[in-house]
């Protein structure tokens, strides 16, 4: 149905969701992504890193540059946008998401990215990143946490260690510190990993497996703050001790660790517990096996819990299940809407139920 | 009671009549109200309703603070008000009898349920003794109705438990009106069947009770006369009744047509702006989004984001969850994206009064975000009127590329009026293009005419930019700390807005074009100043009145207006908010008037101020 000035009665939809089988060949390089400005991090800042590996991995992707966005919130890591030669959009302090769920619900055709540190996430946006990854909102959230607050120089955030003596809080923190990827997977986000600013090939990895998932991710970087929080992660995170601190995960295989791949996890109980392979007879066989994919998160959220010295690091993708996006359910309900009852009718809206006729 | 054997009932007809349902919040009053209103609307009266409920939803049976009401003025001439006080008040129990006789004039007629006058009941609203007895309403024509036990009776053999038959008593209560002012029980069937389709019984029941209560009326002799009030002359074409909430939802859609944008609205709910969620959520067909958010602060944040993609993007909420909305608003300001904020204004300050009325967020909207944040307000003056603000809210915000603050309330959102049907085809289109050219595109290259920037899209090729709360370089968009870049913005953002007073109309002026007194008024006050100003007519007054949509910028012809008048009398349901910003910006000694007391002015208050404004002139 159309009125007079021939417009359809249902408003355009917008275009279909664009995605690397649908689109065009595209063939872009890290250059494209390189916007003109001057990057103004502090000099040995963590992020230059995770800057570079994201421009790395985008062009792998397949959505022309015009088809992607980056919204971030405020901080150090709220500059992303800033220096990524795509659409930006660097909003106000935690609410980064509550915007990329309102552009993706109104743009399905978008690839969205969220650019937000361990304040902007957990202290002042906690709320809408809850509420972004149960609605499965199709965007990519990368959290920078380096356990501080930076660009406000140097106060504790949610995530400083308890006891953390810090400009505000001069005798110890008297909070207990967050865990990300706790919140992340009681908050039903439909992927959740964690990566290092440093390791280099691994965050371009994780950031790619984020790039490629359809839904609420939920991405952890650990990254150094070489101004108010010098080695934040250094302890299990260092070249020399990595190996035998962290737990890199692989989907479908048994969670082995250690320089000399000796060390495993094992399920003891409903605890993990750290054991040597060959040690009491333990082989690879008794080992925790990964499922990225289980469809309950009790495995997740055991991984998540784990913690340097008791136990390694793990890094890599806790949980990736696919369920239908937010932006989907939408779409869906206006589609079925219309067949139903067609179109919407203006003319019938506005009469309403009853009119009467004065001549 | 006993009756004395009197003729045939007469029939007398009257130009206006008000009626005020009053009972317990579990007892139906609003539907009653409704309902009524429906009816007299179908006829063809004029209309203007005032639903008055508390914010509980349930409050303890019998008791004060559950006192629900709905009063309803219907004519045979054009009204401009609910009117100030009742002809008839219809009274459920003792605790909806103490709340409202207060208003009803003397000689005015009072019908209460007698059933409902227990010792338990007069206990729970406070009476010594019983009002029905003790000759303290002998100033009212008073009809003692035993409406619980005759309604009762009307449904024996039904299938129900007494407390379910209990239930329809409003009908029978809503039968009784329908026979004293002559009105058809069609529409209310009608609607009783379709409503409970699914459960006969309920249905049969309340319409038994309605046509218990109309045969009530016409076969006691307890009402010597009833009432006839013909339909009103109104302006010829289609008409609908409807509410403020209902206008404004409406509006939206058609803005939504009229600039071909889909429509976006993010919402948390909030009394008394829920409806509008309610309504929008339902036009799925027409391809508006609808998102519930977490709060209200990613209700505006989802809109800004759906408004940078390029929808037609809108939030609402009341003067509390407009609070939260005011960093998001400055964003807003500072991106300069299109985006209107609609605030059904309540009684405050904080949680206040939520489902009574108040205008006193207009300062709230004109100064209540960090630094110089100008954005421009609208505020409709009536019901009907909800649907013409909605539309020239979304066209400013659509040309200037804005944040626009539309300012309703809660007399206008739940209050109803008869609503002449536009005709869409004149409804002038929204033209709002897109950038799309990349050798010519900078972010804040401004129109020259309107100073609006460009809306560049993600999507758009080449058009790769970033935008946020930082303060932009003139013209090219990049963080700038400049100082005179600045100083440059700052007043870029305030002429923008300051501008449009080139593009809205002129303040009218209802009465003389110059003389004593000028009524200035804004918003929901609008039928109260109009009736007082036509009864000052009437008694030889000279008296003007001008009412604003446009509250900033002001039109361009305000001060030019105000000052044609020796006094300017502006009433307020605040303490004086338009008054301190008239007196701001133009330096005239305007003479406030101020009643917050959680309902709409009566048009007898203004009168008595404007006659003592203009007493003491002639003194």
């Amino acid at each position: 149905m159309t009125d007079t000035n021939g417009r359809s009665d249902t408003l355009a939809p917008a275009p279909p969701p664009l995605s690397p089988e649908n689109a065009a060949v595209i063939t872009l390089t890290r250059k494209d992504f390189v916007s003109d400005q001057e990057v103004r991090w502090c000099p040995g800042c963590g992020d230059y890193s995770i800057l570079a590996q994201t421009q790395k991995v985008m062009p792998d992707f397949g959505y022309p540059r015009e088809n992607i966005v980056f919204i971030s919130g405020i901080g150090c890591s709220g500059r992303l946008p800033y220096y990524m030669n795509t659409y930006g959009f660097h909003t106000i302090h935690g609410r980064a998401p509550t915007l990329a769920t309102g552009l993706k619900a109104a743009r399905p055709d978008l690839m969205i990215w969220v650019i937000t540190g361990d304040g902007d996430a957990l202290s002042i946006g906690g709320n809408h990143v809850i509420h972004s990854m149960r609605r499965n909102v199709d965007i990519k959230l990368i959290m920078f946490n380096n356990r501080i607050y930076g660009l406000t120089k140097g106060q504790a955030s949610p995530t400083s260690e308890f006891g953390k003596r810090t400009k505000s809080t001069p005798m110890g923190s008297v909070d207990t510190p967050i865990i990300p990827l706790t919140i992340a997977l009681a908050a039903e986000a439909s992927f959740v990993a964690r990566s290092v600013d440093t390791h280099t090939e691994h965050l371009q990895g994780t950031l790619e497996r984020a790039g490629r998932h359809t839904g609420s991710c939920f991405v952890e970087v650990l990254q150094n703050c070489n101004i108010f929080n010098d080695g934040a992660w250094r302890d299990f995170t260092d070249r020399e001790v990595r190996e035998d601190r962290m737990l890199v995960l692989e989907h479908g295989k048994p969670m082995i660790f250690g320089k000399d791949r000796d060390k495993g996890i094992r399920l003891k109980g409903l605890h993990p517990e750290v054991v040597t392979i060959g040690e009491d007879g333990i082989t690879e066989a008794d080992l925790l096996v990964h499922d990225e994919a289980a469809e309950d998160p009790y495995l997740a959220l055991m991984l998540s819990r784990m913690s340097y010295p008791e136990f390694p690091v793990p890094v890599g993708v806790l949980r990736a299940v696919s369920r239908p996006t937010h932006d989907q359910l939408i779409e869906e309900q206006l589609a079925s809407a219309v067949a139903k009852s067609g179109p919407g009718d203006l003319e019938r809206v506005l009469r309403g139920g009853e009119t009467w006729t004065v001549d | 009671m006993t009756t004395i054997k009197e003729p045939e009932p007469t029939i007398s007809e009257l130009e206006r009549v008000t009626i005020r349902f009053a009972g317990d919040s579990g007892d139906g009053m609003q539907l009653t109200g409704t309902q009524f209103t429906r009816t007299a609307a179908v006829f063809g009266n004029d209309i203007s309703t005032l639903p008055d409920f508390p914010a509980e939803i349930r409050a303890p049976a019998g008791s004060l603070p559950g006192v629900s009401g709905f009063q309803i003025s219907f004519s045979s001439t054009e009204i401009h008000t609910p009117g100030d006080q009742p002809d008839v008040l219809v009274a459920m129990n003792p605790a909806a009898l103490k709340t409202n006789v207060i208003d009803l004039p003397a000689g005015g007629a009072l019908i209460v349920n007698s059933d409902a006058f227990t010792p338990q009941n007069l206990n729970k609203a406070a009476y010594a003794s019983n009002p029905l007895t003790d000759g303290s309403l002998r100033a009212y024509t008073l009809f003692e109705i035993p409406i619980s036990t005759l309604n009762e009776r009307s449904l024996d053999g039904l299938d129900m438990t007494s407390k379910q038959k209990d239930l329809t008593k409003n009908f029978f209560a809503l039968g009784i009106m329908f026979w004293l002012y002559e009105r058809s029980m069609v529409p209310t069937t009608e609607w009783i069947d379709q409503k409970f389709s699914a459960r006969p019984v309920v249905a049969e029941a309340n319409k038994r009770a309605l046509k218990a209560g109309y045969a009530f009326g016409e076969t006691t002799e307890l009402f010597h006369t009833h009432y006839r009030v013909k339909p009103a002359k109104l302006a010829p074409g289609t008409y609908r009744n409807i509410t403020g909430n209902e206008a404004t939802a409406l509006g939206f859609l058609v803005a939504s047509r009229l600039a071909d944008r889909p429509l976006f609205y993010g919402s948390y709910p909030i009394t008394p702006a829920s409806d509008i969620l309610h309504q929008l959520s339902g036009y799925k067909t027409f391809g508006v989004k609808t998102f519930q958010a977490e709060d209200e602060i990613a209700a505006i944040g989802a809109a800004i984001g759906a408004s940078y993609g390029g929808a037609l993007a809108l939030t609402a909420s009341s003067g509390p969850g407009i609070a939260l909305k005011t960093e998001a608003m400055g964003l807003a300001a500072m991106v300069e994206l299109p985006l209107v904020v609609v605030d059904v204004q309540r009684a405050g300050p904080s949680t206040g009064m939520p489902t009574k009325n108040e205008q006193a967020d207009l300062l709230q909207l004109m100064f209540g975000r960090n630094s110089d944040s100008p954005i421009p307000i609208v505020a409709p003056a009536t019901p009907t009127e909800c649907f013409d603000l909605a539309i020239e809210a979304a066209r400013i915000a659509l040309k200037y590329m804005t944040p626009v603050a539309y300012l309703s309330d809660a007399f206008l959102a739940t209050g109803s009026e008869p609503w002449r049907l536009p005709n869409l085809d004149d409804l002038p289109h929204i033209d709002v293009a897109n950038a799309t050219d990349p050798a010519t595109f900078q972010p804040y290259q401004r129109d020259p005419e309107t100073l609006a920037r460009p809306w560049a899209v993600p999507g758009t090729p080449g058009l790769e930019h970033r935008v946020g709360g930082l303060e932009k370089a003139d013209v090219i968009g990049n963080v700038s700390y400049d100082p005179d870049n600045h100083h440059r913005m700052q007043l870029l953002r305030a002429a923008k807005v300051a501008g449009i007073a080139r593009d809205i109309p002129p303040l009218e002026v209802f009465g003389p074009g110059s003389g004593e007194l000028l009524i200035l008024g804004w918003g929901s006050t609008y039928g109260a100043i109009r009736s007082a100003v036509e009864k000052l007519h009437a008694d030889g007054r000279s008296v003007a009145h001008a009412h604003l949509r446009h509250l900033n910028p002001f039109p361009a012809n305000t001060e030019e207006v105000l000052r044609s008048y020796h006094q300017v009398l502006i009433p307020e349901v605040n303490l004086g908010q338009l008054l301190m910003l008239v007196r701001a910006r133009y330096l005239i000694d305007a003479i406030g008037y101020d009643r917050v007391r959680g309902k709409p002015f009566r048009i007898a208050e203004i009168v008595t101020e404007a006659e003592r404004i203009l007493g003491e002139a002639h003194a």
